[in-house]
């Protein structure tokens, strides 16, 4: 016992524990970085171009809606094998966490999406009506009304799609991605270790408590004033 | 400053197209407060929004300071928007920020720098009497508060031109007021000229200069308040005057006139401006030798004038009812016969 990293909690060591712990972080941080980034834009073109927004455009709305619905209507494990040569093109590989990377964004980015674009659509009309009024270009309402005016609600919007990637990367365990769910998968259900797998899912349970709490408390945060 | 002319808008929805407006023209002069007063549904709404261009007409044309809108191009609109500034019923801030902000958002847009901009707001606010809500969320002010700050961020650009859409409609009688005294010191200390639409008489009443009155997408009437409301012509001017002035027998009193049993005539004199100078009622009872019972009285001021309106029972024989009548009528009071 002269490392503590040889530790054995469960049959694992706890290097093991930390080192996939950290795999799960590193694929939700990072996806959820770049699917809020590729989410906002496509909640903004769905809201911008909708019927009454501020630049209508049906073919635009169209095309985004659908592409939103299509990729939301398969199921993660599948999506995970059928772009698997979009992942390989990308990242050179299709193993590993960097691999996963790529299902986890082109899975979470239209849910966020959509959960973005209700928030976006909660503000008032009379705000743009005030804004157009003012003479503020597009680029200025979305940056100066738009978003901070719905940042509030954006955010309770992310947490829940936050949660969702959880699940999701927990899956990318099967692609070799690592994480607490390649753990539970790997080390406790092949291997019939039920202890293991219980403190998976108390593991998963209590990171998705310290989330919502973390984000319920920003919203609440931002929504103070109004 | 403002020339709308022969503006038509016709709203096609699932049930059939409503014509907003129809045919509409309207002629608003440098200085003035120009109010147009309508039920909800006339088209007011639609119309005051012509002129910033957040609705465009199917016809006609707006022409404001001499630039016709639908000629400008985007950027070109952006910049005459700049000029005209717009205060909301339902105030429209941004309640994420504080009143600082929301005065310096206009400015910011315009990319105006951070000393330039500061110096301004600290302006307004001193100008709406707010300069200690500075840093005060939005959120926190009352009604009236958030008012003075909507009018406070529409003048930050220094605008020729203020639009008030309803601006009192979601306020109290009392801070109803005070607003109405800011709006009629930002156009005599700013000058700027004032467009506004409303369906409280009071409004009109306490600062408008001319007015319109609006009735299913048309203007029924319009010109100098005193004018308009001194002769009113159709019948919505008349629901809209009554509303400030009572010009009506009262009920109770009615019972008693119908128990009389001697020979009367009930007319209705009003007075305006310079006519009230005029001691018309003392000089029928002298020379005509009528007795004269007053069943209703009412004075309003109205654009620095004032407006009485008199019913008055003539008693006495009836030649000397209609030669008293010719009095009134040479002394230029207005006058009408009521039955009752």
């Amino acid at each position: 016992m002269d490392n503590i990293l040889e530790t054995k909690i469960f049959n694992v060591t706890l290097e093991r524990l930390l080192l996939n712990g950290g795999q799960t972080l590193y694929m939700v941080g990072w996806s959820l970085l770049f699917g809020t980034v590729i989410g906002t834009a496509l909640a903004l073109a769905l809201v911008l171009c909708r019927k009454g927004g501020l630049a209508e455009n049906r073919v635009i709305y169209t095309i985004v809606s659908v592409y939103i619905n299509v990729v939301r209507s398969i199921p993660f494990v599948i999506l995970l094998v059928t772009i698997m040569p979009i992942t390989r093109a990308i990242v050179g590989t299709t193993i590993g966490s960097t691999a996963a990377l790529v299902p986890l964004i082109v899975y979470i980015s239209p849910y966020l999406a959509r959960l973005i674009e209700n928030s976006l659509l909660e503000i008032s009309p009379g705000i743009l009506e005030a804004a157009q009024a003012m003479g503020a270009t597009t680029p200025q309402i979305i940056r100066y009304f738009l978003i901070p005016e719905t940042l509030g609600s954006t955010v309770l919007g992310l947490t829940t799609g936050t949660v969702g990637l959880l699940g999701a990367s927990a899956m990318a365990g099967y692609v070799g991605g690592g994480g607490i769910g390649d753990l539970a998968l790997t080390y406790g259900y092949e291997k019939m270790n039920t202890p293991l797998m219980i403190l998976t899912v108390v593991i998963l349970v209590i990171l998705v408590q310290l989330l919502q709490l973390s984000g319920n408390a920003l919203s609440r945060k931002l929504r103070e004033h109004r | 400053m403002i020339q709308l002319e022969h503006i038509s808008k016709r709203y096609i929805g699932h049930g059939g197209s409503v014509d907003a407006l129809k045919d509409v023209s309207v002629h608003v002069e440098k200085g003035d407060i120009y109010g147009i007063i309508g039920f909800s549904g006339a088209g007011k709404s639609t119309l005051i929004r012509m002129v910033n261009r957040l609705e465009t007409p199917d016809s006609g044309t707006v022409t404001v300071d001499g630039h016709r809108l639908a000629e400008l191009s985007k950027a070109e609109l952006r910049q005459t928007r700049r000029k005209i500034g717009m205060v909301f019923q339902q105030f429209n801030l941004l309640e994420s920020k504080t009143v600082f902000q929301n005065v310096a958002i206009p400015l910011i847009l315009e990319g105006a720098d951070k000393e330039k901009i500061a110096a301004r707001v600290e302006e307004v606010l001193h100008f709406v009497e707010l300069e200690d809500k500075k840093d005060t969320f939005v959120s926190q002010l009352s009604g009236g508060q958030k008012q003075r700050v909507g009018i406070a961020r529409a003048l930050a650009t220094e605008p020729t031109i203020l639009l008030c859409d309803e601006a009192t409609s979601a306020l109290d009688p009392q801070t109803t007021e005070s607003i109405l005294q800011l709006l009629k010191r930002v156009n005599r200390e700013m000058g700027v000229t004032i467009l506004l639409i409303t369906h409280q008489m009071k409004v009109i009443q306490r600062i408008c200069n001319k007015v319109a009155v609006m009735e299913v997408g048309q203007i029924v009437e319009q010109g100098s308040v005193l004018e308009v409301f001194g002769h009113p012509q159709a019948e919505v001017t008349r629901r809209f005057v009554r509303t400030v002035i009572n010009d009506q027998i009262p009920e109770s009193i009615l019972d008693l006139v119908h128990g009389e049993l001697r020979h009367y005539r009930i007319e209705r004199l009003k007075f305006i401006g310079a006519s009230v100078k005029k001691p018309v009622i003392s000089e029928i009872c002298k020379t005509q030798d009528l007795e004269v019972n007053v069943l209703g009285a009412t004075v309003q001021e109205m654009q620095d004038s004032v407006m009485c309106v008199f019913i008055l029972q003539l008693f006495g024989p009836e030649e000397k009812i209609l030669q008293a009548e010719r009095l009134i009528d040479e002394a230029a009071v207005l006058r009408e016969r009521v039955e009752v």
